[in-house]
């Protein structure tokens, strides 16, 4: 595959980048990103991915957009109230880049579709907002071999870890397993600053850049937690844990395992 | 002693890790602990003796996203 004069042009500023060029340009064009969410996290993932020109883009999610998402959730423009996410979303991220080929899923990542979902794709993102979710698609990543960027939001803080399996710490090697439900407060509940989502999910879609291109450092066995209330990033360094339930050497999960689930900050 | 938790040093009158999150009435449910960059099971909090200088890591869970 080729570039057209435009798409030349529309990469120029990627293309300049010794670490890019025209080689990695095409990488990014070849490679396949899924978007767990299309929510706080993953609008700003799938927008800049999809200004990056990453060839293809799955996005999935069972909600409609609701007035109150719209304070973050930065696809969803106010005659999108009503409509699916993922349908919302597909229509920005290609009205950006008409390169960006966007699969949509109007269902919820489940025991039952994750593997084979995932397994399609060549990086995953984590954008969502309750605790099964997020243990699902760590351990579906797990399983498939394929790298995933953690990303958590409440209030006015956030996390991102990337995960690549076998070689760094997983989430279940830090979290066992998750929080008894209705004790950790959620977005909905508690609330979030709208820019925070965009901080910590334009930081996920680095790292799914950068491990597409193979550069850099991936922000693997680091856990990156970020404070707005006095921008302060910190890192934690973490590490696999020999105990770990799902990659350690006496690992016991071998298959999903769909935790029963309150509606976390959906909304 | 001292300790050294989430960056912030400490001084506390505590033996184990489990005494940390009492002393600081912090759920053991909710937060993994690393201690110098292990992770300690939950059912080891207890049996985790401290030493001076000793540097602690209390991750909280952070489920959000949308």
């Amino acid at each position: 595959m080729s570039f057209t004069e435009d798409q030349i042009t529309r990469y120029s500023r990627h293309i300049l980048l010794p670490e890019v060029g025209g080689k990695g340009q095409k990488k990014l064009s070849q490679a396949k990103v899924f978007v767990v969410g299309a929510g706080g996290l993953g609008c700003p993932v799938a927008y800049y991915l999809g200004a990056a020109g990453i060839g293809t883009i799955g996005l999935i999610d069972s909600d409609v957009v609701d007035l109150s998402n719209l304070q973050r959730q930065v696809l969803h423009h106010t005659p999108d109230v009503g409509r699916p996410k993922t349908l919302s979303a597909k229509e920005k991220i290609q009205a950006l880049n008409p390169d960006v080929q966007v699969n949509t899923y109007e269902e919820r990542l489940t025991a039952q579709n994750a593997r084979e979902l995932i397994n399609q794709y060549d990086v995953v993102i984590d954008g969502v907002d309750n605790f099964p979710a997020k243990f699902l698609i760590n351990d579906a990543c797990y399983m498939e071999n394929k790298p995933l960027v953690h990303g958590g939001i409440l209030r006015f803080e956030g996390r991102v870890m990337t995960i690549v399996p076998n070689e760094s710490a997983c989430y279940r090697c830090i979290f066992k397993n998750p929080p008894p439900p209705g004790v950790v407060p959620t977005c909905q509940e508690a609330g979030i600053i709208g820019v925070v989502a965009g901080i910590i999910g334009t930081i996920q879609a680095t790292e799914a850049v950068k491990l597409i291109l193979k550069i850099g450092q991936p922000l693997t066995d680091r856990l990156l937690d970020f404070d707005a209330r006095t921008t302060t990033f910190r890192e934690i360094r973490v590490k696999q844990n020999p105990s770990c339930t799902l990659c350690g050497p006496s690992a016991s999960i071998t298959e999903l395992i769909d935790y029963d689930e309150p509606e976390a900050c959906a909304l | 002693m001292q300790l050294t938790i989430n960056g912030k040093v400490e001084n506390l009158n505590v033996s184990t890790v489990l005494d940390v999150l009492k002393t600081k009435d912090i759920d053991p449910q909710l937060v993994a602990v690393e201690v110098n960059t292990q992770m300690i099971d939950q059912e080891n909090l207890g049996a985790t003796a401290l030493k001076e200088d000793d540097k602690l890591e209390f991750l909280f869970f952070m489920g959000g996203g949308a």
